[in-house]
């Protein structure tokens, strides 16, 4: 390869890593607004523009009593929610993958279509569901609305990281006379477990910052997002910022631990390996 | 498994009554009742075979329940008639004026939407693809911090972040003043994307939140389809003469059209009926179908023309979904 070649090369090679720089900048600009932000002594009901640094909003990240509510409801919504979906998702996923049957194309497709809907038709048609029946809206509302999607999420996920399971691990471990109750609870389980975990925190954020199917169901009931929304007419207390870098640094926290966990268990599953 | 699918039943059946929703329950609800009955009584080989289906049942009567008979009263619905405008119960009457009304009352918020989602799908796959491609391809020992990166701003609430980027595109904000330092305005305007020295409550602006929340569904599925790629194939195209540009046209571009066909759909989909982006960063002339929808249904209470506003919605883009995916060739890949 001739030199001026090379050097083209190397430059496009530049020019694509420039990008992926900026692009990984563009993702974070509003991230560094809203901790940014969150430290900003506002004048008046919005916090829009700057005016002067302060921690007093950190000091007290729960003076506006109708925020900390709302988190708390979305907090336990999320949280049921999940535990549902999760159950029912890791049996469909089990399903599909364990199993040939006749069907499971149609599971397929049916399974992926309330991921392709938008959002807005999932919403208005549960609650035209709900109205046309006379059920009231709720809590329990916003729980079925959000289990209908997680359960989606879940199976889905949870069957692309899945598919390469081994199941003769479950097989060797019939036949050295494990019965298939207990082949599945010692052997497949422990093993798909993290796959369960990892799909279950992603539903959970899901679940947490829904705004659009929550927004038709909920009722009167309050949550996170939908507080927010409310408040972005009226006022922007800088505690929505605190709030929100709080879930972040949770979630930033949540994801270096199970990168850590997995990095330590990769070496331990490399280790045998190298030594051989 | 079989009680939770029962306990499923019995709490669906409080809230879902009238025919077609009782037709269907009555039917999952025998079919839940035929697999415990085989199981059983039949051996063990019966009970293999029966096994799928025993797993499935609880799940797929959740979507059932909430997903397709949902979709079922949207239907009734949207052809009902609402008697005056204080009749919320609409009786079904075959009314398809709501359709006719759906589509002449809200033509430009269907074109803007289907506009908006558009560009903003091409723009993150523009912004997408480099960014994936140096992770899958250059990341090394660093791909999953990267790629946890990139999930890293999606873990802070949805309206929070769109209320950050109001922030940043306000009069006052620091975009508009980085232009104005640098005496872009002009450009800006001739480009469409500033109007009259604003960038908020402008089209660029909604498309450019829109491109900002929908990313990561774009990236995503693109690392997946690129990370697949063994690097070994480009190195032997290279072997064959061919420059970089083509391995990437040839060998790189086509193994990935999975991924950026699934990206589209997952950014396209969720753009187009969204309307926190035009409610925060738009203005009253970029409103998007879905916030028309939530306003016929939650605030004029008008629930037939809102439910066939939906169905226009999902016709419309099951339709682009199809031709799209016959364009790509991609039909076998979803």
């Amino acid at each position: 390869m001739t030199r001026a070649h090379d050097s083209k090369q190397k430059w496009g090679r530049g020019a694509i890593n420039g990008f992926a720089v900026a692009g990984m900048l563009y993702l974070f600009a509003p991230i560094f607004m809203i901790v940014l932000f969150s430290f900003n002594n506002p004048k008046g009901r919005f916090n829009i523009v700057w005016n002067g640094f302060t921690l007093k909003n950190w000091a007290n990240p729960f003076s506006h009593p109708e925020l900390t509510d709302a988190l708390i409801v979305s907090l336990e919504i999320a949280f049921i929610s999940t535990l549902i979906a999760s159950v029912l998702g890791t049996c469909i996923a089990l399903a599909l993958s364990r199993y040939k049957f006749k069907g499971s194309g149609g599971v397929n497709l049916f399974l992926v279509l309330p991921l392709t809907s938008p959002e807005v038709v999932l919403g208005s048609s549960l609650a035209t569901l709900f109205l046309a029946r006379g059920v009231s809206f709720g809590i329990v509302t916003v729980i079925i609305a959000h289990v209908m999607f997680q359960v989606s999420f879940v199976a889905v996920t949870l069957r692309a990281r899945i598919r390469g399971f081994d199941w003769s691990l479950e097989q060797a471990a019939m036949d050295l006379g494990a019965s298939p109750r207990r082949a599945f609870w010692k052997i497949t389980f422990p093993l798909i477990l993290p796959g369960i975990l990892a799909a279950a925190l992603l539903s959970f954020a899901l679940s947490i910052d829904d705004f659009i199917i929550t927004f038709f169901n909920a009722g009167s009931l309050v949550t996170f997002p939908l507080q927010i929304f409310g408040a972005s007419r009226v006022a922007i207390p800088p505690q929505i910022n605190v709030l929100a870098t709080m879930l972040l640094m949770a979630s930033i926290a949540i994801l270096v631990g199970s990168l850590i966990i997995e990095s330590r268990r990769r070496r331990l599953n490399a280790g045998p390996e190298s030594k051989r | 498994m079989v009680f939770v699918a029962l306990g499923v039943v019995a709490l669906a059946a409080q809230w879902v009554t009238g025919a077609p929703a009782i037709g269907l329950l009555a039917l999952l609800l025998s079919s839940v009742v035929a697999i415990i009955w085989t199981a059983f009584m039949g051996g063990l080989d019966t009970r293999r075979a029966l096994a799928p289906y025993g797993l499935l049942n609880p799940g797929i009567l959740w979507l059932s329940l909430f997903f397709l008979a949902p979709l079922w009263s949207m239907l009734e619905m949207s052809l009902s008639s609402k008697k005056s405008r204080f009749d919320f119960f609409p009786a079904f009457s075959w009314e398809w004026s709501n359709y006719s009304k759906a589509l002449t009352d809200f033509g430009p918020q269907f074109g803007r939407s289907f506009l908006y989602a558009g560009i903003a799908t091409i723009l993150t796959l523009l912004i997408g693809y480099p960014l994936a491609y140096v992770i899958a391809f250059r990341g090394g020992k660093y791909r999953s911090v990267l790629l946890g990166l990139i999930a890293v701003p999606f873990f802070t609430s949805y309206l929070i972040r769109t209320l950050a980027w109001q922030n940043l595109l306000s009069d006052s904000g620091p975009v508009v003043s980085v232009l104005e330092t640098l005496r872009l305005e002009n450009i800006m305007e001739w480009l469409h994307i500033m109007d009259n020295g604003r960038l908020i409550n402008t089209p660029a602006a909604v498309i450019g939140g829109l491109t900002y929340n929908f990313l990561p569904f774009m990236i995503l599925p693109i690392y997946v389809s690129l990370e697949k790629i063994d690097v070994r194939l480009m190195d032997a195209s290279m072997d064959l003469y061919t420059t970089a540009t083509g391995a990437f046209r040839r060998v790189v571009l086509p193994l990935s059209l999975p991924g950026i066909f699934a990206g589209s759909l997952l950014v396209f989909i969720p753009a187009a009926g969204d309307f926190v982006n035009a409610k925060f960063l738009g203005s009253p002339q970029t409103t998007m179908i879905g916030s028309s929808i939530q306003d016929q249904f939650l605030v004029q209470l008008n629930y037939p023309l809102a439910a066939a506003m939906s169905f226009v919605l999902m016709a419309i883009i099951t339709a682009s979904v199809l031709v799209y995916a016959k364009f790509m060739g991609t039909e076998d890949l979803t």
